[in-house]
């Protein structure tokens, strides 16, 4: 078989493409192949980030409410176009988007929730969390039963947790 | 603290040869992205606030518990070293190459954390406010985890990362976050190539969420056989389970590349041999080389070396020589940019000196 392109050199690398069902085949000599990825190569590269973006994009739109405000970050101005731009968010705040992000989430790892490590400092803020919600329980409860000493007691403890929370 | 030595030694401690399946696995990496709450992520950052970020990273590292566990680190700059020294880190894959774009933040808020054996990196203000980074010869994917994971752990005394109690820890890039942790290894798959299989094999590793790319070059034409995989998912599997995963698919395409390695043996052994005895005359003898011939002579080599068709040269050699061919290396030996043919000549010579004198035995 002789290369295609130039008409001279025997043809070496077979090139198949398929795309919509559509099979092209190009049969090129050595030289010819390289000018040919040369001039695939030059052409637009899909990189991560317009690939992250594309799936922002419309396909991701329905899959969201139809009422749902344009994404931006309060924290840090971040709009859907700049996540475009670059694929990457503009701070941890970001994230509290969630709702537009989930399907995000949800296409790149199959999953949108978190099973790994807890950082120490979140570990203890969780105890506390629940420490105060336990205390406050029990604070209603003294307070049901006119346990006035207790409920202080409990009271003085809630404030100091809640202190360190902040 | 030997900054200075990291970045003049082509040797670094992950191209130990003493270390579990080297014959295909050379390194092994795990790589955590942190977030500092309360800071816009790196390409969003005031130049006031990337110091700030790179001040308290450097105040974390310096704690005495961190430097205990991993002895000395002191942080330096991209803009305290010159373009070829950040060359030579990216040479021997302690630092992206990504880093030494200039993107995110310049130079002069873009920080590295070394310890002194090369294990641990901290990049500072790359994609994310931390990369920690630790790198471990042959297959050592658990042992990386682990130690990246201690890193973090101490670094959380006194950094306060941006977490989230759903998703996790939060990065820069959607595709990062949940654990933050990227596991990898690089392999030599010669065998798996020539014989044309490694293509199934890396479909097959892609289907079960792992990523497969070739270290140098694109695709399944790498240069050198060598591939870099690592896992695709961070959010919804805990760290312990992505180690596993990409350990225990690794051993099976390391069970893989030996048996296609001894099909080899059997079937064309004349072929084989010619081919590393061939490779290795060359890298003894040329007087010009380029770097794509390098990658693939000492791709063969290694090969000869694993299946002791080679013997007296260590593959730790073979891995320093990947660095040393490369510009890089040659223009910081030579003090200077190289043309192109300078370029060959230099690196034949590095090659002869390291490879000539050995008195190897082809196995006959």
């Amino acid at each position: 078989m002789i290369c295609e392109r130039c008409k001279q050199q025997p043809a070496s690398v077979h090139y198949t493409e398929i795309i919509n069902n559509q099979k092209r085949q190009m049969h090129l000599c050595e030289a010819c192949a390289k000018e040919a990825q040369k001039a695939f190569e030059a052409g637009p590269t899909l990189n991560l980030k317009h690939f992250l973006a594309g799936l922002m994009g419309p396909a991701i739109a329905q899959e969201t409410p139809t009422d749902a405000r344009p994404f931006r970050c309060e924290s840090c101005g971040l709009t859907e176009e700049m996540f475009g731009k670059y694929g990457l968010l503009g701070c941890g705040e970001c994230y509290r988007n969630y709702e537009r992000l989930a399907p995000l989430l949800r296409r790149i790892h199959g999953s949108t929730r978190h099973t790994g490590k807890v950082p120490q400092r979140s570990r203890k803020k969780y105890r506390w969390v629940q420490e105060v919600e336990r205390l406050r329980a029990e604070l209603q409860e003294a307070v049901e039963k006119e346990k006035f000493e207790r409920a202080a007691e409990l009271r003085d403890e809630i404030r100091a947790l809640e202190s360190r929370l902040t | 603290m030997s900054f200075k030595e990291a970045v003049q030694n082509p040797y670094s401690p992950w191209m130990d040869d003493a270390a579990p399946e080297t014959d295909v696995v050379i390194s092994s990496r795990a790589r955590l992205a942190r977030s500092l709450a309360d800071f816009p992520f790196p390409h969003h950052l005031s130049p006031d606030k990337a110091e700030r970020v790179i001040q308290r990273v450097a105040l974390a590292v310096r704690e005495t518990e961190f430097s205990a566990r991993f002895g000395d680190t002191e942080m330096v700059r991209l803009a305290e070293l010159t373009p070829v020294e950040r060359g030579m880190l990216v040479e021997k894959h302690l630092i992206s190459p990504d880093f030494v774009m200039r993107n995110h933040a310049s130079y002069q808020y873009k920080g590295l954390a070394l310890t002194a054996d090369e294990r641990l990196s901290i990049m500072v203000n790359e994609e994310d406010h931390l990369r920690i980074q630790c790198l471990y010869p042959g297959l050592q994917v658990t042992a990386a985890a682990r130690d990246a994971d201690e890193a973090d752990t101490l670094l959380e005394e006194t950094l306060d990362f941006a977490f989230s109690d759903r998703i996790g820890y939060l990065t820069a890039c959607p595709t990062n976050v949940g654990t933050g942790l990227r596991a990898s290894v690089m392999l030599h798959l010669p065998a798996l190539v020539l014989l044309g299989r490694v293509k199934d094999i890396l479909t097959a590793a892609s289907r079960l969420g792992l990523t497969v790319r070739g270290l140098f070059g694109e695709g399944t034409e790498s240069v050198g056989h060598l591939f870099q995989m690592s896992n695709q998912v961070t959010l919804g599997m805990s760290e312990n389970d992505i180690a596993k995963n990409l350990d225990s698919i690794t051993r099976q395409i390391i069970e893989q590349e030996r048996a296609a390695r001894e099909q080899l043996r059997e079937q064309m052994p004349v072929v084989l041999r010619d081919r590393v005895s061939r490779a290795f005359g060359i890298l003894r003898h040329a007087y010009v080389l380029s770097t794509d011939e390098a990658m693939r002579l000492l791709s063969d080599v290694r090969l000869g070396v694993g299946m002791g068709l080679i013997k007296g040269v260590a593959p730790r050699l073979l891995s320093e020589l990947m660095v040393k061919t490369r510009s890089t290396y040659l223009a910081k030996m030579s003090g200077r940019q190289l043309s192109p043919p300078e370029r060959g000549e230099l690196r034949a010579r590095v090659v002869r000196q390291a490879l000539g004198n050995i008195s190897a035995d082809d196995g006959e």
